[in-house]
């Protein structure tokens, strides 16, 4: 298997949106190395014919009536985790910004 | 309170009966004792003295003594959401998170006549098997305070021997209910996958992960289970299943791969103990081979990952908690690894190899339960170890769990039986796993296994 570089790590940070230090990635590079050669030995497995598991419960589509039924939780239950909220909604930072073409 | 705590809810609900002590006085005693060790300790992260006082006080004045867990004082690991009581997930994340519902299995506890009485350490999102990484410290083994009480429900095992609960929830997705029991001297179910609901509990690794009960007994174990389980509406894995219990003779497998190399002598005696005490029992016994599974663990180590950072991707410190900046070191591990294993040019070598390898380690492991109802094995290869030995090397920290995989990629049930103490005084134990839906089995298998050692519950203090 590929060595993991500086790079990849700093890479797969951005994808998973978390803010390294130089410190942290200089800890966790040989710590995430030693993991994927320790779970690259699965390389050795012979797995032909078999299908992947994703699950074990043998079950699929669970279905039930569609109709409204008591929610656990109502507008402000799911509001009460924080106090950046508008009419009833969720206050976020702004994603798109002014067209500069106009 | 005269007495000493009871350690059972028999003896619980029967000193209620005969008026021996009030609901009251058991919640003063709990609280006494949580009082005098907590800050020693570090097993509970909330009390819920208030919630505690007012629902025994409601028992008291009705003497509705007829439901399951009347009287019975329960602690949660802080994995489970209760509704209106701080649940931190042993994360700064969620450091003043209060939940606007609870779990389903908090709700049916409590309505089985529970008396809740607070929340329990854990390793961060049930991330760990010693409890070290709590970002709110490490909880310490009762038996000895220099080792660790097993994780990730490292709280859940630790109230057990503390004596500060008379049962308490956990999860398992990779031994982080067995594990703690094992090394806190304590009984606990890790459910068949499916058989009770997870709902309102923070999700970990979807396809792993179980709630199940830890206690002193085979039987208040069942009997939490029992309240615990079934379909709720609102976990779609959930089915109402069981199976029979077989009433001719028992054959229990011993798989010869979890017998080799690393097992420590003393855990490896405390089952060969068991084995020769179940025999005199009329239980059969046959060596088995399950040559996959020495895979497992890696296995694991790449679905569990995985999944862990798709689920952690929902904490963006928008709609409730903190930012992502606050993760400790073992979630961004856990997260980076996860997103690693699931990128563009990895996915098929990593992610789809380990989901086949999973395959191949359940029809092994479905073909052995064609010849026999269980298979013993130990919990853990160690007894517990001491703070601080592993944490600087997360890899050792994860071959803790070897022989706790297979149960968990399997979707089966499987029981962790205390046994004994080692030289040291630090307890021992096993499990024993059944086909899906076989809890019933195991149950009466433990239940045999501890009426012909003549097993007593026991505390540290």
């Amino acid at each position: 298997m590929a060595k993991l570089s500086k790079a990849d790590v700093e890479h797969v940070a951005g994808l998973a949106k978390l803010d390294l230090t130089e410190t942290e990635i200089n800890k966790f590079l040989p710590q995430l190395s030693q993991i994927l050669e320790h779970v690259g030995e699965l390389g050795k497995v012979d797995t032909t014919d078999l299908a992947p598991t994703s699950q074990t419960t043998g079950l699929t589509n669970v279905f039930r009536e569609d109709e409204v039924k008591p929610s656990s939780i109502d507008l402000d239950g799911a509001l009460s985790g924080t106090d950046n909220t508008f009419n009833g909604y969720f206050k976020v930072e702004a994603i798109l910004t002014e067209r500069t073409d106009k | 309170m005269k007495n000493k705590l009871p350690l059972t809810i028999k003896e619980t609900q029967d000193g209620l009966i005969k008026k021996e002590f009030s609901a009251v006085e058991l919640v003063d005693s709990y609280l006494g004792q949580i009082k005098r060790y907590n800050e020693e300790y570090n097993i509970f992260l909330t009390i819920c003295e208030d919630e505690a006082y007012k629902k025994a006080k409601e028992l008291d004045k009705s003497g509705a003594y007829a439901t399951p867990l009347a009287g019975v004082v329960t602690s949660y690991k802080d994995i489970f959401l209760t509704k209106g009581v701080r649940t931190t997930a042993g994360s700064k994340v969620l450091e003043s998170y209060i939940p606007p519902y609870s779990a389903t299995s908090v709700s049916r506890i409590e309505n089985a006549g529970a008396i809740p009485i607070g929340k329990l350490n854990c390793d961060a999102w049930a991330h760990g098997s010693s409890g070290e990484n709590s970002d709110f410290g490490s909880t310490k083994n009762p038996w000895n305070k220099e080792y660790v009480p097993g994780g990730s429900s490292s709280g859940s095992g630790a109230a057990l021997a503390a004596n500060m609960s008379l049962i308490t929830t956990g999860t398992d997705t990779c031994g982080s209910i067995r594990l703690p029991a094992n090394y806190c001297f304590s009984v606990a179910i890790k459910p068949t996958y499916g058989a009770v609901s997870r709902y309102g509990v923070i999700a970990m690794a979807s396809s792993l992960d179980t709630v199940g009960p830890i206690g002193r007994t085979v039987e208040d174990v069942e009997t939490v289970f029992n309240v615990i389980k079934g379909e709720d509406g609102f976990d779609g894995t959930v089915t109402n299943e069981e199976r029979k219990v077989k009433s001719e003779k028992l054959k229990i497998g011993i798989p010869k791969e979890f017998f080799t190399g690393g097992i420590d002598p003393e855990v490896e005696k405390t089952i060969t103990l068991a084995i020769e005490v179940l025999k005199n029992e009329g239980v059969e016994f046959k060596e088995v081979t399950l040559p996959s599974t020495k895979y497992a663990i890696d296995v694991y180590y790449v679905i569990q990952p995985a999944e862990v950072s798709s689920n952690l991707g929902r904490f963006d410190g928008i709609r409730y908690g903190n930012g992502r900046d606050a993760f400790g070191d073992e979630a961004k591990r856990r997260i980076m690894l996860g997103t690693y294993v699931l990128s563009a040019g990895y996915y098929d070598a990593y992610y789809l190899k380990a989901m086949k390898v999973r395959s191949k380690i359940i029809s092994e492991v479905d073909k052995v339960f064609d010849e026999v109802d269980a298979l013993i094995a130990p919990v853990a290869p160690t007894p517990p170890f001491k703070l601080g030995d592993k944490v600087s090397d997360p890899l050792t920290m994860y071959l803790t769990d070897v022989y706790a995989a297979t149960a968990n990629l399997c979707g089966i049930p499987s029981l962790a039986l205390p046994s004994g103490f080692s030289k040291l005084g630090l307890p021992l134990g096993f499990q024993l796993m059944g086909p899906r839906f076989s809890e019933n089995n195991l149950f009466e298998l433990g239940k045999t296994c501890h009426r012909a050692m003549s097993y007593e519950p026991k505390v540290a203090f």
